[in-house]
């Protein structure tokens, strides 16, 4: 099947998609952007997590199907040009990056968090935050960035 | 702290020391870090891999022919397509790359695919008709030796033993007890993936998330009967590894259907496969006896135990000499009697994780310690501190410890911090959280401490080593330097540690750090907390030659210095076979927690309060990345205490996902308080102490014992389950 979909703003359309493929492997495999991450392929992890029509989702959930003439928002799209979005700009600055896998799917959970909640409570991060595996860090830094990113909002 | 060369001012910022951002980070949190899982080449196919659905059969027939006829299949592949070695192995060539004619775990590789789609590369593994005799599986690791023999020289990997003392002396007080370790998993969250790229000279290109690539490339050459320079490996992005990446996992089959096709080949393991694509943390049996005398003196440490292997060696052997050696924990003890057994069976196979034999074997010295402290009537810290080791004194296998081994002064450091507050009015502070279980009631708190000790970088004579390349041009009209290496970055922070010490080491602000790869000599393993030690060492060192030739100079014109060289650390001994004695291992790092527990008595749930830590790492080269390995070590300890296992049932595996095979979220893991000694190890580049694993060690057996404190139960199995508290 062919699907069209607004990704990042763009216009993209792909072709000879599979009925049984997921949002996550047409934005990885067909249209280039391998930002969104392949962890699980279950919804357990949030390393996928992309904004639907400004609802954060996990894209290996989501049929590439249902994606037609709707909106997508990855990790790619969130710094403009050159410039890190605040929050990418965080998890750099607060070390909360290390092998960086589950990274994209954070910093989207985490940039719909501050939308929200813009001065967000420890507990209030944690809930956000909750469906998101880290395996490398503890989640002491990546607290630490949500933070900072909210200070500087 | 007290080591101070003059070389170590620096004029540039960034250097050691300091907590620079990571040069991968940019990438990273913009989505644009090419991880082995990201690639792509023009024409690809994706390869796909049967796996036994048997812990133990007979293969009595393989039909491809269906299989074959799936149109877009391009390759089927068995062991007959295996042109080289059909054995590979980290220790002991054991591990067929194809199964021949028997399978000897769930989820042994049995066949290949090679299609134009991932989903039909699946449906043409489905028409692979395999026909199987089922065996009873051996799966105790207690009576595994004695039972059916697996390989050829039985079902015993390996024997540790260690004889220290006297064999029969008495003690005052005697405690015993019987511990078990579960199967954990590192669950890193990057499948195992590469692209293997065929060239039409017969030769492969590689690219692949690994922990040393050396090692991989000399055992890929031998299975496709290559020489080692037609093999040529490139690191991708690694997500995470934690000893998982040690062994081989799509490596050789990526590159067979590669050469055998003639097209650039995906492998992509999901999250179910990556569960049987590689190895775990060996699940343990320890038995162990403490006698002491009435001031709480150590007497005599006598201990077996068995550590599960799996199906095939990997990584067991060395493994099993780090229970051994480390049997008796951070503690001075006169008199030891160790036997250490590694064994085959037909569980999933088992080797490196994080705390390598030294995590199965600190649960169990650790929960004898606070054994021995009730016995007596003392306190789990003073227990320790009286028997704690400090710099000169001599490990069970004879060696001295020459540097720092600051024991106590860890455990008073966890004992001094202010202890949490009791938040029972906050239902997201409660065992359950939002799950609305508990107001309150039922839950009782308990406070545990644990100390652990590990050794840094590979023991027992082997050559460690690794090779450093540093070259320095002009660029826009000042100096610039690149580095470049073999060693694997797997998420640890080794590219921005490298970037601090040409800084440091030539005053040279731009670093550029040069992808990895085996163009250049072997950068030894990403492990046993080796890489700032061993490639920062032989890093510092090329660029001592490097600053030879620069002489001062801040201008060099055209020339290029480009300096390449190999450092070794200090040479460690074999283990004696009989007694266990030698000087087996380098440094040996340390790390004390104290665990402060709620648990809900009527449901079983726990809530870590808070962990706690102190841990000593010579000279914190990137302060911000050693409290990120702290906390991230501490994190694992925690879900091997509290719900991390991989659960089989007669070889099977039951838990093969995210969702059956739970790690720590957000919302298990507490803030923690963490001091970071820096005492300087005279023997390690900058006065370094490995930080990786030590934290590791000591989290689980200290969570533990703050449960066993709230609720006064034995608790002698890890992962502790809510049905061990509950008693239903």
């Amino acid at each position: 099947m062919r699907v069209n979909v607004t990704v990042n703003g763009e216009q993209r359309q792909a072709d000879d998609v599979w009925e049984g493929e997921s949002l996550l492997f047409v934005l990885r495999e067909r249209l280039g952007l391998p930002g969104s991450k392949n962890a699980c392929e279950q919804g357990e992890c949030g390393s996928c997590t992309v904004y639907l029509d400004s609802v954060p989702v996990c894209a290996c959930l989501v049929a590439a199907g249902q994606v037609q003439d709707r909106d997508v928002r990855t990790v790619e799209g969130l710094a403009d040009g050159d410039t890190l979005d605040p929050v990418q700009e965080a998890f750099v600055e607060a070390g909360a990056v290390q092998c960086g896998f589950c990274t994209p799917g954070l910093v989207v959970a985490a940039h719909d968090l501050l939308d929200r909640v813009p001065k967000p409570s420890d507990p209030e991060i944690r809930e956000a935050l909750a469906g998101n595996l880290c395996r490398c860090t503890g989640y002491e830094k990546i607290l630490d960035a949500v933070r900072l990113a909210a200070s500087r909002r | 702290m007290t080591l101070t060369p003059a070389e170590l001012t620096s004029a540039v910022s960034g250097g050691i020391g300091t907590s620079p951002q990571r040069p991968d980070g940019n990438l990273k949190v913009r989505g644009e870090f090419a991880y082995s899982s990201d690639l792509w080449h023009e024409d690809m196919i994706w390869g796909a891999t049967l796996r036994s659905p048997h812990p133990y059969a007979r293969i009595t027939s393989v039909d491809l022919t269906e299989a074959l006829k799936v149109p877009g299949v391009y390759a089927v592949l068995t062991h007959s397509d295996v042109p080289g070695r059909n054995l590979y192995g980290l220790e002991h060539k054991d591990q067929p790359v194809l199964a021949v004619d028997v399978v000897r775990y769930q989820g042994e590789p049995v066949a290949l695919v090679g299609a134009d789609h991932p989903e039909t590369a699946l449906r043409a593994m489905k028409k692979i008709v395999v026909t199987y005799d089922v065996l009873e599986p051996v799966v105790d690791m207690e009576t595994a030796a004695g039972d059916t023999p697996l390989h050829p020289g039985g079902n015993l990997v390996r024997h540790v033993p260690i004889r220290r003392g006297s064999q029969d002396v008495e003690a005052d007080v005697v405690v015993t007890g019987r511990y078990e370790v579960g199967m954990q998993d590192q669950a890193f969250l990057g499948p195992e993936s590469g692209l293997a790229v065929p060239a039409t000279d017969g030769s492969v290109d590689l690219y692949v998330a690994t922990q040393w690539l050396h090692v991989d490339r000399d055992q890929i050459a031998a299975a496709l009967g290559l020489p080692q320079e037609q093999v040529r490996l490139t690191l991708s992005g690694v997500g995470g590894a934690f000893g998982g990446r040690e062994d081989l996992s799509m490596q050789v089959h990526a590159c067979l259907l590669a050469l055998y096709t003639g097209k650039p080949v995906k492998m992509v393991y999901n999250r179910e496969e990556s569960f049987y694509g590689h190895v775990h943390r060996h699940p343990a049996v320890l038995y162990y006896e403490h006698g002491a005398d009435h001031t709480g003196k150590l007497v005599y440490v006598r201990s077996h135990m068995y550590l599960d292997g799996g199906a095939y060696a990997s990584s067991t052997p060395a493994v099993v000499a780090n229970a051994a050696t480390l049997g008796v924990g951070p503690y001075e003890v006169d008199n030891v009697t160790i036997d250490a057994y590694g064994l085959y069976t037909n569980n999933p196979p088992c080797g490196a994780m994080r705390g390598f034999g030294a995590v199965q074997a600190g649960f169990a010295y650790e929960s004898q310690m606070d054994k021995l402290a009730e016995a007596l009537g003392m306190s789990p810290v003073d227990v320790r501190i009286r028997n704690a080791m400090t710099e000169g004194s001599v490990m069970p296998t004879g060696q001295v410890v020459d540097s720092a081994a600051p024991v106590a002064q860890l455990l008073k450091l966890v004992q001094d911090k202010p202890l949490p507050a009791g938040s029972l009015t906050d239902i997201r502070e409660l065992p359950g959280g939002v799950s609305n279980t508990t107001h309150g009631e039922g839950v009782v708190r308990g406070v545990g401490y644990a100390v652990g000790i590990k050794n840094i970088c590979f023991s027992e004579g082997y050559d460690d080593y690794s090779t450093a390349r540093v070259r320095v041009s002009m660029v826009n009209g000042s100096l610039a330097a690149a580095v470049h290496t073999a060693a694997c970055e797997v998420g640890q922070g080794l590219v921005t540690i490298m970037q601090q010490i040409v800084r440091t080491e030539l005053g040279i602000e731009r670093v550029t750090v040069l992808p990895m790869d085996t163009t250049i000599g072997n950068g030894g393993s990403t492990s046993a907390s080796r890489q700032t030690y061993v490639t920062g060492g032989a890093v510092k060192a090329a660029c001592a030659l490097v600053r030879d030739r620069l002489a001062g100079r801040t201008d060099i014109g055209d020339e290029v210095i480009d300096e390449t060289t190999e450092w070794r650390h200090r040479a460690t001994e074999a283990l004696d076979p009989v007694t266990g004695q030698g000087n087996a291992h380098v440094q040996y790092g340390f790390a004390a927690h104290r665990a402060v527990v709620d648990v809900d008595v009527d449901l079983g749930l726990v809530r870590v309060v808070s962990l706690d830590c102190a841990q000593d790492v010579g000279k914190a080269l990137n302060p911000q990345a050693v409290l990120g390995q702290i906390q991230g070590g501490s994190a694992q300890g925690l879900g091997l205490a509290v719900m991390e296992e991989i659960q089989t049932s007669g070889g099977k595996v039951r838990n093969p996902s995210f969702t059956d095979y739970l790690i720590p979220t957000v919302l298990d893991m507490p803030p923690m308080s963490i001091d970071v000694l820096e005492l300087a190890d005279p023997h390690a580049p900058y006065g370094i102490r490995g930080v990786g694993e030590p934290p590791t060690i000591s989290s689980t057996p200290a969570i533990v014992a703050a449960i066993r404190a709230a609720t006064g139960l034995a608790l002698t199995r890890v992962p502790v389950r809510p049905e061990h508290l509950t008693g239903t």
